[in-house]
């Protein structure tokens, strides 16, 4: 018996890589790490767009254009994210998110 | 001419009007012009008062002119004039009377910085009073009524330089508005129960409507409330007493013909109101018998002599209130045509003595006046009476009529109130003219002279009037006021026993006032130490002041703590707390801003995850297997 694929498994897959990258971002004391789960939180809904676009109107690229356009993001993103976590680790020797609050009040 | 006068008869107010808007723009410069200005125009008010008195004379009907001053939905106010007999009547009372005080007030007044002011408001407290007389409708009467209370507080309160008359003004304006404030709520609810405010219309509805006897008489007791106040009864009779602190001439205008009689003419013109409500008409009698009972009793004891003829006044009005309260209009207004002429004699009898006696008001001070001042103490003896109701003067006749009435209607109890009065009466003022007039001289600084001409001719006129006007009522003449003064069917009475023990009871009075204070039978003063308790009490006027002083100052301080203490606690109480509690919320806030950007994140995710679990709960029932399933999206699809 061949399996399916259909669209609710896509959506399971990109809803465990989202969780995945959630619980990183939110959980993780590295600023890395966090950076990482981010990318992957961004990356789960890239699947999530190529799948609605292919089960939903495969006729339009839509989703296409959307991920490109996430994927752009998040290379910006974790860019400066990178560039920040660099300083701050220059000036405190310490890549550490919970020492990062000297914004609050 | 008769005719121009009856249907001109807005000419009547209008000139006395005219008179206070010249002298207060125009004149007020010139004393003499002022004065000639004010009595021209109340003059001729009395010539054309005396045509159209003719006029009804000739033919009694009721005649009414009127015009619509405005209009809306259900409300429809007239401005407008009724003539009928009473009107009539209290059209000339009041010129006439104002007339005399006008004229003597010219020596009276002599000199006075504020003459030009004075007779501007005499000439508007004459207007508003003729206004008042012969108003058609409530709204119109109103009107004037508040006039007429204004122009008492302006004339009370004309030395204002003296403290005594700013709070003798200040009291008659606040008490008289507490009475007002009754009349007009009295006046909303006739406007709102039978829909209109003219008097013609209200006497044919109430007679032909059903209306709640409940209702009816909480709505008459309102308008009854008015004449409680103006008229000075019982409750709201304490400013009439201290309004002697305006020039004595005020007085006997506020005495006599303008202020205090408006409450009665309001009581007779709406007598149809009055009459359809028998218990009302019980509380006007027995309020009207006890205050006449209770400013007599004050009377006798009082020694300055313009309070002892204010009590007479508030004692003669409870008199008229009786009458009108057992059903007797003709008593009633009777008493009062015949009470403003020698009331009035008596006030500016009294304004003559104090004006030779330099202010001089205690009547143990004055004695022997009887030989340098003549024509004032034969004048002021014939006012003092023709008030005792002795015969053939004014009074008796008027109060033999009200206390016919009384025995005739069955108010046995009052008849008998109303024969001590008579006693008390004639005591109290034969106690005045025995101690003022003939008693020993108290070393004057100088004799006092009689007052100028002008002064005493008003007296004279006076004097004449208290003799005669009482003869228009004569029960032997088969056309007399009562044929054209009364309420239902004319009644004729004579009943001689009634006249007997009234003039009896009047010359006991005299008697006895002989005895004590010409005599010195017994010696005043040790009466005065025999009974000290009930002096005290009747000199302090029954402690009225001082109880509603103390009444005042109890329900004001009380009322001052409650909402003292609604602002402290409520009012500020809301408002400091709001500011608390922000201050305290935000305190408590700002322990959830971590600058931890994971823990803000942790309630993105917290957030949401609920907000998902609402919907998919509220979308697809409880079930565990629809959460996961499909069923979970299908929101989503939507």
């Amino acid at each position: 018996m061949i399996l399916h694929v259909s669209l609710n498994h896509y959506l399971i897959l990109a809803a465990i890589l989202f969780c995945i990258g959630l619980y990183g971002a939110v959980a993780k004391q590295n600023a890395i790490s966090i950076l990482m789960g981010i990318e992957l939180m961004l990356n789960a809904v890239n699947i999530n767009l190529i799948a609605f676009n292919r089960f939903m109107q495969p006729a339009i690229l839509v989703g296409h254009v959307f991920s490109i356009f996430v994927i752009a993001l998040a290379a910006a993103e974790v860019a400066i994210g990178l560039a920040l976590v660099l300083s701050v680790y220059r000036d405190r020797r310490t890549v550490n998110i919970e020492d990062f609050n000297w914004l609050k009040w | 001419m008769i005719q121009y006068a009856t249907e001109n008869a807005w000419l009547i107010p209008v000139l006395p009007t005219s008179a206070f808007v010249l002298i207060g723009l125009l004149f007020f410069r010139s004393k003499t012009l002022s004065a000639a200005i004010s009595i021209t125009a109340i003059g001729a008010a009395l010539l054309q008062s005396l045509l159209i008195l003719f006029a009804v004379l000739i033919k009694p009907e009721v005649q009414e002119f009127t015009v619509t001053w405005f209009k809306i939905s259900g409300f429809h106010v007239e401005m407008g004039f009724l003539i009928d007999p009473i009107a009539a009547m209290m059209l000339v009372v009041v010129t006439l009377v104002a007339l005399m005080v006008q004229v003597y007030s010219l020596g009276y007044m002599h000199g006075d910085p504020g003459f030009s002011s004075y007779y501007a408001y005499h000439s508007l407290f004459a207007a508003s009073m003729l206004g008042l007389v012969l108003a058609n409708n409530f709204v119109q009467l109103y009107i004037f009524w508040e006039l007429v209370g204004l122009c008492s507080y302006l004339l009370i309160g004309f030395w204002f330089q003296k403290p005594t008359a700013v709070d003798a003004a200040k009291k008659a304006f606040i008490t008289n508005r507490i009475g007002d404030f009754g009349l007009l709520l009295g006046i909303l609810l006739i406007q709102i129960i039978f829909g209109t405010l003219n008097f013609q219309k209200l006497q044919g509805i109430i007679g032909s409507e059903y209306i709640a006897a409940t209702s009816l008489t909480l709505l008459v007791l309102l308008v009854f409330a008015g004449p409680v106040g103006k008229s000075a009864q019982f409750p709201l009779h304490v400013w009439l007493p201290d309004a002697m602190e305006g020039p004595t001439p005020v007085s006997a205008l506020i005495h006599a013909a303008t202020m205090v009689a408006a409450g009665v003419y309001l009581v007779a013109r709406a007598f149809f109101l009055f009459a359809a409500s028998p218990q009302a008409l019980l509380i006007v009698a027995y309020l009207g018998g006890f205050t006449a009972l209770f400013a007599a009793s004050i009377a006798i004891v009082q020694n300055d002599i313009k309070r002892i003829l204010a009590f007479s006044t508030l004692s003669q009005l409870g008199y008229m209130m009786m009458a009108l309260g057992i059903g007797s209009v003709t008593a009633g207004m009777f008493h009062l045509m015949t009470h403003a002429f020698f009331k009035a004699l008596l006030f500016l009898g009294a304004g003559s003595v104090i004006h030779a006696l330099h202010e001089e008001q205690d009547i143990w001070k004055m004695g022997k006046l009887s030989k340098s001042m003549p024509i004032t103490t034969a004048t002021f003896l014939i006012g003092s009476l023709a008030l005792s109701g002795i015969f053939p003067l004014a009074g008796f006749w008027s109060k033999d009529e009200i206390l016919n009435a009384t025995i005739s209607n069955g108010y046995t109890g009052l008849f008998i109130l109303g024969v001590f009065v008579a006693f008390l009466t004639s005591f109290y003022m034969f106690r005045l003219i025995f101690v003022a007039f003939y008693g020993p001289s108290q070393q004057h600084h100088h004799t006092p002279h009689e007052s100028p001409l002008v002064m005493t001719i008003p007296l004279i006129i006076l004097a004449a009037l208290s003799v005669a006007a009482g003869w228009v009522g004569i029960p032997w003449l088969s056309v007399n006021f009562a044929t054209y003064v009364h309420y239902g069917a004319v009644h004729h009475g004579v009943n001689t026993w009634v006249m007997l023990l009234s003039t009896i009871v009047a010359l006991a009075g005299i008697w006895t006032a002989h005895m004590i204070y010409r005599k010195n039978v017994v010696a005043p003063a040790e009466l005065v130490q025999r009974y000290s308790t009930i002096h005290r009490i009747l000199t302090n006027k029954y402690y009225i002041d001082e109880i509603y002083n103390w009444a005042a100052a109890r329900i004001l301080d009380a009322s001052a703590r409650v909402l003292y203490w609604v602002d402290i606690k409520i009012v500020d109480g809301i408002v400091n707390g709001l500011g608390a509690g922000a201050r305290w919320s935000g305190f408590f806030l700002r322990l959830i801003e971590t600058g931890q950007t994971q823990h803000y994140a942790m309630a993105m995710i917290v957030g949401v995850v609920l907000i998902a679990l609402m919907f998919s709960l509220l979308d697809a029932g409880l079930s565990l297997n629809s959460w996961l399933g499909g069923g979970s999206l299908t929101w989503f699809y939507r």
